[in-house]
């Protein structure tokens, strides 16, 4: 194929970074745009241009691309830049505060003030959080959380420092009984030694030992189901890939954690990174896949640095590569992708778009991940803290597995608090614990305060009153209850919060983060947001009764007819506040 | 001669369409079965030419046993399937998203879409006068095409023809996420510099009139564009040995406008500029 290129020529600098793709394919796209953005801090049509030239890309499919996420600039800023948090839990956290203040002093957010809005930072066990960029011959990131406008100011004039966030931190760290967060906080996170020093690759030995068919059994009678939002059975997963002819055969570690109120998986990342590439490399080695890709969203710089860390340290000691750990014919070996800024890209067959280098847009299913995934092969696609739970399973035996939690939801869970809560953070528990045990853990509401609702499951799932607090949390009673826990979602909110414009950052989050290729999706998270801001500010149409039958109507559409999880849920929050928490009659009062 | 694909011999599928038990070869997708059986199912980014899109949403039916509706363009029939074009909640679907569709585009040059939007009652009108809109003004960058952006519906018909299904010229894409998603080349560069060899294939598979060729559009805005009066014929191509049919849709003795029988086993609707453009000559009396 002929490329017609523009005519514009990349500067000395965006030509250094992007010949060192030279040779390479499409797949790069992404990790091309990320090397110019990280050393100018934006994509100019020369640079562009320039990586058209070397990946043989077309000009137009690359700037779709380019578009396509919100990290990335196609016109000019400055190589200085805080991602300030809007999100749930910062918003509850005083956001909007600090945002007033950055908007007062350094003018409207956008590029040319230094700072921008942002979607969820994932770690909202700090918030209010900002992320602090700048471009340069080593790009630096900072991450500022709990922060305040004076620091977010500071830093957007002087620049992030070298520091790429604290150490993880749990607020059980250290507790008995722990098996998911045992490490984190505790265990130092770079060191391969420590890791094995308390029980690490002794799961992989084990895979090892019992063959791929044997992994399988293992984790399909631990009933192990999936920890991202849809609770899939891991095992047939893992089973249907397996059994697949063609090859080869891929893994994807899907670590684009950005559903608003989640950032148990950066946790496990952050505090236990070893855990997760020796997790992965016994998926790879059961499905029989010889590349996993952990695909890490774009605004984790800690967990970003520590994993390839453990990657390039695992690596060194043959724990990935040829002959895993000695077992002839195993190989394997881990690629990080970096996100760049959609929420979308965590839907599991628009990962596989974003890896290839297209724009992350989800794919039709049927054909399913398992026949054709990433690369039109056979693929599994794990979250994070799925498979940190395999080890689990390998070390203490699926009985042993089985007993924690409940029939239909096996094993321990892990739950974001954060919102209005006292000791807010990542807490392990074994399904069945009720929410009130959960909220107990956590302190409860800040003393004084009342508790009004707990959105569970996140932007995607749903409210629960605080009269329906006994709810045993596993699989089955979310359901019963017409909620769902979604990827572990418990934002709290007291009476102090703004339930209206909660419900309106619900809708703007999905107004933003629809990928705009199916109408009902596209135009209708727009049209629920219109519906909602006059329903909110009490400004009906013609009627407030007549504009929630339109957003119920709406709703409904998206559910039923959109491609993907992220429209067919964009409305189930929202539904859920308007039904179980009574705003519906607050609303048309 | 006429050449006519035989293929291996397909098995058949039964399944249940409306309450009627319908036989289809394998591999028929529903919207193949519903055709078959003469029931008009809407379809907008459906391109008899091009693999489905599955993003306009029009052609959604109910299976037993899914969660959500499917898109019938590109679901393929499987035995015992229980389909239902004509439930209540495809009704709604169909409605919402024509209302949905009309309250952020301008459709008025989008073929059957008024006969479908009054047979399930659509009225964009209520989302508001304030509702955002896509409208924006017509992009006039060349002779040959004209660009009116407030009428796409981001079907990818025009992007699926430009890349990899047909003319590999991959000039344009969709850029942007969201609302915000558009059709653009390269930083929105203007179509002469861009990587478009104007064959005309993107407007030959246009569902709504964005695009369309510069001649047809100067005569429907000076009101001189009258179907009822033209004729078409279908004929080959003079310039190359490829043997291209081209069908010259004649008004007032006059060519306005070349396509290409979808159907025909050299071209399947497409075309290149000479084919496409190059009949003035025709004309010079």
């Amino acid at each position: 194929m002929d490329l017609k290129l523009l005519d514009a020529e990349p500067t000395e600098a965006e030509r250094v970074v992007v010949d060192l793709f030279t040779g390479m394919g499409r797949d790069q796209l992404l990790p091309a745009l990320h090397a110019v953005n990280d050393r100018v801090g934006w994509i100019s049509q020369g640079a562009l241009n320039h990586i058209c030239r070397v990946l043989h890309v077309p000009p137009a499919e690359a700037y779709g691309v380019a578009s396509f996420y919100s990290l990335f600039s196609l016109t000019e800023r400055p190589a200085k830049v805080v991602h300030v948090c809007v999100d749930l839990a910062c918003q509850v956290n005083g956001a909007k505060a600090v945002c007033d203040r950055l908007t007062d002093e350094l003018g409207p957010a956008g590029a040319g003030s230094g700072w921008l809005r942002s979607p969820c930072l994932g770690v909202c066990e700090k918030a209010p959080a900002a992320l602090a960029f700048e471009a340069g011959e080593v790009a630096k990131e900072q991450l500022l959380a709990p922060t305040h406008a004076g620091e977010v100011i500071a830093v957007a004039a002087a620049g992030p420092s070298r520091v790429d966030g604290e150490r993880a931190e749990v607020p059980q760290a250290g507790a008995p009984g722990l098996r998911l967060l045992k490490r984190v906080g505790v265990v130092d996170p770079e060191s391969l030694d420590d890791y094995r020093a308390t029980g690490g690759y002794q799961a992989l030995r084990t895979a090892l030992l019992l063959g791929p068919a044997g992994v399988i059994r293992e984790v399909s009678d631990a009933k192990l189901m999936g920890r991202g939002g849809a609770a899939f059975p891991t095992g047939r997963k893992w089973d249907a890939t397996a059994r697949q002819p063609v090859r080869p055969h891929y893994l994807v570690c899907n670590a684009d954690e950005s559903e608003p109120g989640t950032f148990k998986d950066r946790l496990l990342m952050e505090g236990d990174p070893f855990a997760v590439i020796e997790s992965m490399t016994i998926a790879g080695f059961a499905a029989g896949c010889s590349k996993g890709y952990l695909y890490l969203r774009g605004e984790y710089p800690r967990a970003l640095h520590l994993l390839r860390n453990a990657i390039s340290k695992a690596r060194e000691r043959g724990f990935l590569g040829t002959n895993v750990m000695g077992h002839e014919g195993f190989s394997f070996d881990i690629e990080i992708r970096r996100g760049a800024g959609a929420y979308i890209c965590g839907e599991e067959t628009a990962i596989f778009n974003s890896i290839e280098g297209f724009r992350g847009e989800p794919r039709s299913k049927p054909p399913f991940p398992v026949e054709q995934g990433l690369f039109g092969k056979p693929t599994v696609v794990n979250n994070v803290e799925t498979l940190v739970n395999v080890p689990v399973i390998l070390t203490e035996g699926c009985e042993a597995y089985t007993r924690i939690g409940t029939e239909g939801s096996t094993g321990p869970k892990l739950f974001c608090l954060s919102g209005n809560v006292s000791r807010p953070g990542v807490y392990e528990v074994p399904f069945g614990t009720t929410l009130s045990e959960l909220l107990d853990l956590a302190g409860g509401v800040p003393p004084g305060r009342e508790l009004r609702a707990v959105l569970l499951g996140g932007a995607a799932g749903g409210f629960v009153r605080p009269d329906e607090l006994d709810l045993p949390l596993t699989l089955e009673d979310a359901r019963a209850a017409g909620t769902t826990l979604g990827s572990g979602v418990v934002l709290v909110l007291d009476d102090t919060a703004d339930l209206g414009s909660f419900l309106l950052r619900i809708a703007a989050f999905f107004r933003d983060e629809s990928c705009g290729q199916c109408v009902p999706c596209r135009i209708g998270t727009v049209r629920q947001e219109e519906a909602l801001h006059r329903l909110v500010g009490k400004r009906p149409l013609s009627t407030s009764a007549a504009d929630l039958q339109l957003l119920r109507e709406v709703g409904q559409v998206m559910r039923d007819s959109s491609i993907c999880g992220l429209g067919q849920t964009a409305w189930n929050a929202i539904e859920s506040a308007l039904d179980r928490l009574g705003y519906a009659e607050e609303a048309t009062k | 001669m006429t050449i006519v694909e035989i293929g291996l011999p397909k098995r058949l599928v039964e399944f249940t369409l409306d309450g009627e038990s319908v036989r289809v070869p394998e591999g028929a997708t529903i919207l193949d079965a519903c055709t078959a059986v003469g029931k008009s199912i809407p379809t907008l980014c459906y391109g008899d030419t091009l693999k489905p899109a599955n993003a306009c949403r029009v052609c959604m039916v109910e299976v037993e046993g899914s969660r959500t509706l499917v898109p019938s363009c590109s679901r393929k029939v499987e035995p015992g399937m229980v389909v239902r074009t004509d439930s209540e909640r495809t009704q709604h679907s169909r409605k919402l998203v024509l209302e949905l569709l009309g309250s952020a585009t301008d459709l008025s040059t989008t073929p059957h879409v008024d006969e479908w939007m009054s047979a399930c009652g659509a009225d964009p009108s209520r989302f508001g006068p304030d509702a955002e809109t896509k409208l924006q003004p017509t992009t006039v960058d060349n002779p040959l095409y004209v660009r009116d952006y407030g009428k796409c519906i981001m079907c990818y018909k025009c992007v699926d023809a430009c890349g990899d299904q047909w003319q590999n010229s991959f000039a344009i894409s969709v850029a942007g996420r969201g609302f915000d998603a558009h059709i653009s080349t390269e930083f929105a560069t203007p179509l002469p510099d861009s990587a478009c060899v104007y064959c005309g294939n993107c407007i030959e598979v246009c569902p709504t009139g964005a695009l369309s060729f510069k001649r047809e559009h100067d005569k429907r805005e000076d009101g001189t564009w009258d179907e009822s009066k033209q004729t078409r014929t279908t004929t080959v191509c003079t310039f190359c040995g490829v043997g291209c049919n081209l069908t010259l849709h004649v008004q007032d003795n006059e060519i306005v406008k070349v396509t290409s029988p979808h159907d025909s086993t050299v071209t399947h609707g497409n075309l290149c500029i000479k084919g496409r453009f190059g009949w003035q000559h025709v004309q010079n009396r």
